[in-house]
């Protein structure tokens, strides 16, 4: 498929129409969304009308936007009016929402064209789109391997060419651990740079909406469209969208990057010597490798699983078969309550909304959820550090190529351990992207992690292009 | 301090959460939930008494908004999405008793 940052082009100088590009998505989701199970609903019909209004602006000589034309697909924990959205929960079928996420409306309003929705973790919890309420996505490379998750179905669009861009969220990895399982360019961008109005809440102090693409300038072109201050969201940064596909080329030269021994300890082999070679093509272009520890990485996988759960409980009180989604019937409004998540939930979202009601609860709470958060405080004194002496850490994504549907799911702390590189980013706010950096068993591909620190996404994106030129290869 | 789970815990967690578990639900949630907190075992162990704790990653003040009447979502339509309604309210099953 052709690059978002082409289509647009074509789109808007009338070499080809936001009608054309839509029939070309639809298609190529028609041959493969059976056997994949990326999209949990398509909107033939509000893709359809938007692609026409798009083509008619063309025609009247407006200027329809940076995306012109572009197919995007929209994770499923995304407000979209009008429109099914049920973060992959039996508790909101059938729920429409009355609004639009600020990331949905931006994207249309910079001429995208929302093919439909797709798969995920429910609530966005799991590492593999095996929680999902409505059936496992599979990944492209390989059917009978997960696409990582939890926007495992963002990825696999990307992946399988059905859309040239998606957007997905990262709590603890759910952006990058898929990109790297599918072989797409993914980001988690600085927390508040990106308005979370219209996410469906998971863990909202480590929630960001952020970018899927084949190739590292879609993904700068995508975030640019997506970022800057909105006042709906009250944790939004106050400064308008930064410059970052102009800079994408801007390259490592006298850039200090550090290679990271707890962002590879614990990966296949394969995996560290992907990042190794990517240590070396990154030197070749100009950069200083220093091969560095941060032994305060070590402490976030506990952290998270702690504080993440502690706010998903909290968020997730929500549902109680009152106010929108299903209810189940009972005889007092308590019993109803109990009856509607029982039946609602599926059992990791119950495994992580007891975690946190535990952690949070009389006589654990100092013990586990408010020891978290001094680690949190450890963490990002550690990334604060680390950042005074280099520029960029470079690291693993994800421990493994995508494995097979089954492996981890009767072991959630297996499954948990998917995310060991990638939560530290989360649990600071800062910004990372995974970029493909060669394949591995099975000929799967691989990710490699670039983290920096917050706003830092022009220096990540061009330092993730300089992998992307090289190609991996090895 | 360390704290192996019991089943009790489970399921005295579960009644707060407004869960209903089967035994074994309960059984198999308590040995996962047990395995977590196994591995939290190394943040527990630190002391970290002068460390002060981070609930977020920029330690934001509170955002108000001007008290301006602007348009907000139209009731009808939210009533729509929702299970039950009734004369323009959510309605649910009696509460405490009370004839609906």
């Amino acid at each position: 498929m052709r690059s978002a940052v082409e289509i647009a082009r074509d789109v808007r100088g009338g070499q080809s129409s936001a009608e054309a590009e839509l029939a070309r998505s639809l298609a190529a989701i028609a041959a493969r969304n059976d056997e994949l199970n990326v999209f949990l609903h398509l909107d033939h019909q509000g893709a359809l009308e938007a692609a026409r209004r798009v083509d008619e602006r063309l025609a009247k000589g407006e200027d329809v936007g940076a995306l012109a034309g572009v197919p995007i697909a929209l994770k499923d924990n995304l407000c979209q009016i009008g429109v099914p959205t049920t973060a992959a929960s039996k508790i909101l079928s059938g729920w429409r929402p009355p609004y639009s996420a600020t990331v949905v409306e931006r994207v249309l309003a910079a001429g995208a064209i929302a093919v439909g929705k797709t798969n995920l973790d429910e609530f966005a919890m799991g590492s593999s789109t095996e929680n999902s309420a409505f059936g496992p996505t599979r990944n492209p490379h390989d059917p009978s391997r997960v696409p990582g998750g939890s926007s495992g179905g963002s990825a696999a669009a990307v992946a399988a060419d059905m859309t040239p861009i998606a957007l997905g969220s990262d709590t603890g990895g759910s952006i990058r651990q898929p990109a790297a399982l599918c072989g797409v360019v993914g980001m988690k961008p600085t927390y508040g740079l990106v308005s979370r109005y219209g996410l469906i809440a998971f863990a909202s102090s480590l929630d960001q909406i952020g970018p899927f693409a084949n190739n590292v300038s879609d993904a700068a072109l995508l975030l640019e469209v997506i970022a800057g201050h909105d006042p709906w969201d009250s944790t939004s940064l106050p400064e308008d969208s930064p410059s970052l596909l102009s800079h994408v080329d801007d390259g490592v030269a006298g850039k200090r990057i550090g290679l990271t021994r707890e962002l590879v300890d614990g990966a296949d082999d394969e995996v560290v010597a992907a990042v190794e070679r990517a240590a070396a093509v990154l030197r070749a272009a100009g950069a200083t490798i220093v091969e560095l520890s941060v032994p305060e990485f070590r402490l976030g996988l506990s952290a998270y699983y702690l504080i993440a759960p502690a706010e998903a409980s909290s968020n997730l009180a929500r549902y109680d078969g009152v106010r929108y989604g299903v209810r189940v019937d009972a005889e007092d409004v308590a019993a109803m309550n109990e009856a509607t998540r029982t039946a609602g939930f599926g059992a990791e979202v119950k495994r992580r909304i007891m975690l946190g009601t535990y952690a949070l609860s009389a006589g654990y709470y100092d013990a586990y959820y408010g020891q978290a958060l001094k680690v949190r405080t450890l963490m990002i004194d550690a990334f604060k550090r680390v950042y005074q002496d280099v520029d960029v850490l470079l690291g693993a994504t994800a421990p493994s190529v995508a494995f097979s549907f089954g492996a981890k799911t009767d072991n959630p702390l297996a499954m948990y351990l998917s995310d060991v590189f990638t939560i530290p980013t989360n649990l600071a706010g800062d910004p990372a992207i995974s970029v493909p950096f060669g394949r591995g068993e099975g000929d799967m591909p691989i990710g490699v992690q670039l983290l920096g620190p917050g706003r830092s996404e022009a220096e990540l994106f061009a330092a993730a292009r300089v992998l992307e030129v090289a190609g991996g290869a090895s | 301090m360390s704290s192996p789970l019991r089943r009790d815990d489970v399921a005295k967690v579960a009644k707060l959460a407004r869960l209903t578990l089967s035994d074994a639900e309960l059984d198999m949630f308590t040995e996962q939930l047990g395995h977590v907190l196994e591995h939290a075992e190394d943040i527990e162990a630190l002391d970290l008494a002068d460390v002060i704790p981070t609930a977020h990653p920029f330690g934001l003040v509170n955002v108000v908004r001007g008290d301006i009447v602007r348009p907000c979502l139209a009731r009808d339509e939210v009533l729509a999405m929702a299970p039950d309604a009734e004369d323009g309210r959510f309605a649910v099953p009696r509460i405490m008793g009370e004839a609906r």
